[in-house]
C-alpha cells in the first residue's frame, strides 16, 4: 500500500485559517455526538416511556394513539425522518413560523432537528421495549395492586413500571449504544458532528486513515462509558430474587 | 489497492500500427512502440478494465441524465482520454467502468486505486498536488456566489452577519472560513454535501448567499423553474483551474492525458464540447446556461498548461 501515515497532520493549524487544530475539530465533534446522544436519548425516554404505557392502557383511544406512534416513526427509516424535519416540515407550517425557523442560526436548526428527530425515532423503539416489559409482568401485579386501592395510575408508578424498567434495562442500554451511533446521520443534514468533522478532516488532510482511526477509537470510548453507566445502575437497582442476579 | 510501480524491462507493444495511429492523431508523442508501459496504462493493459470516476450533480460537468448515466463537459472529455487509451493500448473492446465519487472521498479514491483517473470538477492546487498528479486544466473558473435577487447583496462584503452555504471540502468553503476570520465578517457557513443540497440551503432561504465555482452556480441555476431569480455576483475570490487528476508519478497515464487534452483544446474540439454544454440547451430541462467563455478559458485553449492557478 503506497500510503504515507503522518499522525502529526492532527495537531497541524488547521487550512482554513481558523484558529485550532484539526484535533480541536474532533474534538468539537466529539463534543457535539456527547450533546446530541444525551439529548436525544433524554427525550427518547420521555416520548418512549409514555406512549409505551399508553399502549398497555385499557383505554382504547390511548391504546391506539400509542400504535399508531410506532408504526409511523418505527418504519421509516431514519435519514428520512431527518430530511423531513429539516427540509420539508418548515415548508409546511404558516409562512411566519417557517420563516422564523429558518432565521435561527444553522447550528441551533441543525441540532435542534437532530435532538428532535434522533429522539423521536429512539422513542418509538423504547416505546416497544417498555411495553414488552409491562406485559412481562403477571396479571395478578396490576390486579393485586387496584385490589390495595390504588388507582391505575398509582398501580402504574408503584408497583408496575419500578419493576418493568429493572426488566428492560439490558434492551435499553442497547438502544443508548444505537443512538449514539445514529447520531452520525445528524452529519447529512449538516451537523458537524463526529462523522461530520472526520469528512471534513479527511478532504483537509487528505488522510482518511488516521482520521477514521481516531473517530473510530472516540466512538468505542463513547459506547464504553455507556456500557459501564448502565450496568452500574443496573447493580444499583436490581432487584433480590430475579434470575439477573 | 495500488501495486509498487517499477519499469523493468522493455516490452515490445504486439501491434505497431500504434505509432501510426498516434502520428495520424497528429499529437507528435514520444510514446513509441518499443514503450514499456508503466503504472495505471500497465494495470489498464493488464486487466482490459479501466474504472473512472465521475460526478453525480455537478451541473454542466458531470452529472446523471435521465437514465442515470453520467453526461457533461467533464465526461465529454473523460471519453476522448478513454478513446485514446484504447487506440494507444489496442484495446479496442477495454471495459469501461464508472465509479460515482464526490469531492471527499475522489483523492483517498484515487490513491487506494478504486480509480484509474477522475476528470471532474476537482481544483488543481498544491495541496492536493502533493498526493496527486494533474494533467493539463480542462476550464477556468473564478468563485464568486450566487444570490437571490432581491437580496440585496452585490458583493462578498455585503455578506457581513449573514448565512452562507458551501460545498464541504471544497476550494471555497476554504476561502469563506478564511475570509470569515481575516475580515471579521461574522459569517455563520453552512457546510453542505454537494451541490445540490447547497443550493436547497440558497433556495429554502436558509442560507443567503452560496459560494461555488461560477460555472457550477450556472449550472445549478439552470436546474430551478425561474432561474432569473437568482444572479451570480461578486467579484472572484480566486481563479482556479481544473485538471484531471491521476496517481501522483503515474507518468504514462498523465502524459496520454496531457496530450489529448492539449490536442482538443488547440484543435477546436474543446470550445465546440463548451459550446455544447455551455450555449446549448442541455438535459434535463433543455435549459440554456448562457455562459460565454470568459478571457482565461480563451487562453487557456490557446496554451494548454497544468498550471495550478492560472
Amino acid at each position: 500500500m503506497d500510503y504515507k501515515w503522518n499522525w502529526g497532520v492532527l495537531l497541524q493549524p488547521v487550512a482554513t485559517g481558523e484558529p485550532g487544530t484539526y484535533l480541536g475539530w474532533l474534538a468539537t465533534g466529539f463534543l457535539n455526538t456527547l450533546v446530541l446522544t444525551l439529548l436525544a436519548w433524554i427525550l427518547a425516554m420521555i416520548v418512549g416511556s409514555l406512549f409505551g404505557i399508553m399502549r398497555t392502557l385499557p383505554n382504547r383511544f390511548a391504546a391506539a394513539l400509542g400504535t399508531a406512534y410506532v408504526s409511523v416513526f418505527r418504519n421509516v427509516p431514519l435519514i428520512v425522518q431527518f430530511f423531513i424535519w429539516y427540509f420539508v416540515v418548515p415548508e409546511l407550517l404558516p409562512a411566519s413560523v417557517g420563516d422564523w425557523i429558518k432565521g435561527l442560526a444553522p447550528y441551533t436548526q441543525f441540532f435542534v432537528v437532530s435532538i428532535f428527530s434522533l429522539g423521536i425515532y429512539t422513542g418509538s423503539r423504547v416505546c416497544e421495549q417498555v411495553r414488552a416489559g409491562i406485559n412481562a409482568l403477571p396479571k395478578g401485579q396490576k390486579n393485586a395492586g387496584l385490589a390495595l386501592g390504588f388507582n391505575l395510575a398509582q398501580t402504574y408508578r408503584h408497583i408496575l413500571l419500578p419493576v418493568t424498567y429493572r426488566t428492560i434495562i439490558s434492551p435499553l442500554t442497547s438502544e443508548f449504544l444505537i443512538v449514539s451511533k445514529n447520531s452520525a446521520v445528524a452529519s447529512t443534514i449538516g451537523l458537524l458532528e463526529l462523522s461530520g468533522q472526520a469528512r471534513q478532516l479527511v478532504d483537509y488532510t487528505a488522510q482518511p486513515y488516521e482520521s477514521f482511526i481516531c473517530v473510530t477509537l472516540a466512538y468505542v470510548a463513547l459506547n464504553f462509558v455507556i456500557i459501564r453507566l448502565m450496568g452500574w445502575i443496573r447493580n444499583r437497582t436490581s432487584l433480590p430474587g430475579l434470575m439477573g442476579n | 489497492m495500488s501495486k509498487t510501480f517499477n519499469s523493468s524491462g522493455k516490452r515490445v507493444l504486439a501491434s505497431r500500427c500504434m505509432a501510426a495511429a498516434v502520428l495520424a492523431f497528429g499529437a507528435g508523442s514520444a510514446i513509441g512502440a518499443d514503450a514499456d508501459l508503466t503504472g495505471s496504462l500497465k494495470k489498464i493493459k493488464d486487466d482490459g478494465v479501466i474504472v473512472v470516476g465521475y460526478r453525480d450533480a455537478s451541473i454542466p460537468f458531470s452529472y446523471y441524465d435521465v437514465d442515470q448515466k453520467p453526461i457533461g463537459y467533464s465526461m465529454d472529455m473523460t471519453n476522448l482520454v478513454i478513446e485514446q487509451i484504447k487506440k494507444q493500448l489496442n484495446l479496442p473492446a477495454l471495459k469501461v467502468r464508472q465509479i460515482p465519487i464526490t469531492s471527499q472521498n475522489r483523492i483517498s479514491l484515487l490513491q487506494n486505486g478504486t480509480i484509474d483517473f477522475e476528470c471532474t470538477t476537482t481544483t488543481n492546487n498544491e495541496s492536493r498536488a502533493q498526493q496527486v498528479d494533474f494533467t493539463n486544466s480542462i476550464f477556468q473558473i473564478g468563485t464568486r456566489i450566487l444570490v437571490k435577487k432581491d437580496a440585496g447583496i452585490k458583493d462578498f462584503a455585503d455578506l457581513k452577519g449573514k448565512t452562507v452555504v458551501v460545498g464541504a471540502g471544497t476550494t471555497s468553503e476554504k476561502i469563506l472560513r478564511s475570509m470569515n476570520v481575516d475580515k471579521k465578517l461574522d459569517m455563520s457557513i453552512i457546510s453542505a454535501k454537494d451541490h445540490s443540497e447547497s443550493f436547497l440551503m440558497l433556495s429554502t432561504g436558509r442560507a443567503k448567499a452560496m459560494m461555488m465555482d461560477d460555472a457550477l452556480l450556472a449550472g445549478e441555476r439552470a436546474k430551478i423553474k425561474k432561474p432569473d431569480d437568482y444572479v451570480i455576483t461578486g467579484t472572484p475570490q480566486s481563479y482556479e483551474a481544473y485538471g484531471c487528476m491521476v496517481r501522483k508519478n503515474d507518468a504514462g497515464l498523465k502524459s496520454l492525458m496531457n496530450e489529448v487534452i492539449a490536442k482538443a483544446q488547440t484543435s477546436g474540439d474543446a470550445e465546440k464540447i463548451y459550446t455544447k454544454w455551455f450555449m446549448n440547451p442541455i438535459p434535463p430541462k433543455s435549459l440554456n446556461l448562457n455562459f460565454p467563455m470568459s478571457e482565461g478559458m480563451k487562453t487557456l485553449f490557446a496554451h494548454p498548461n497544468d498550471k495550478p492557478v492560472p
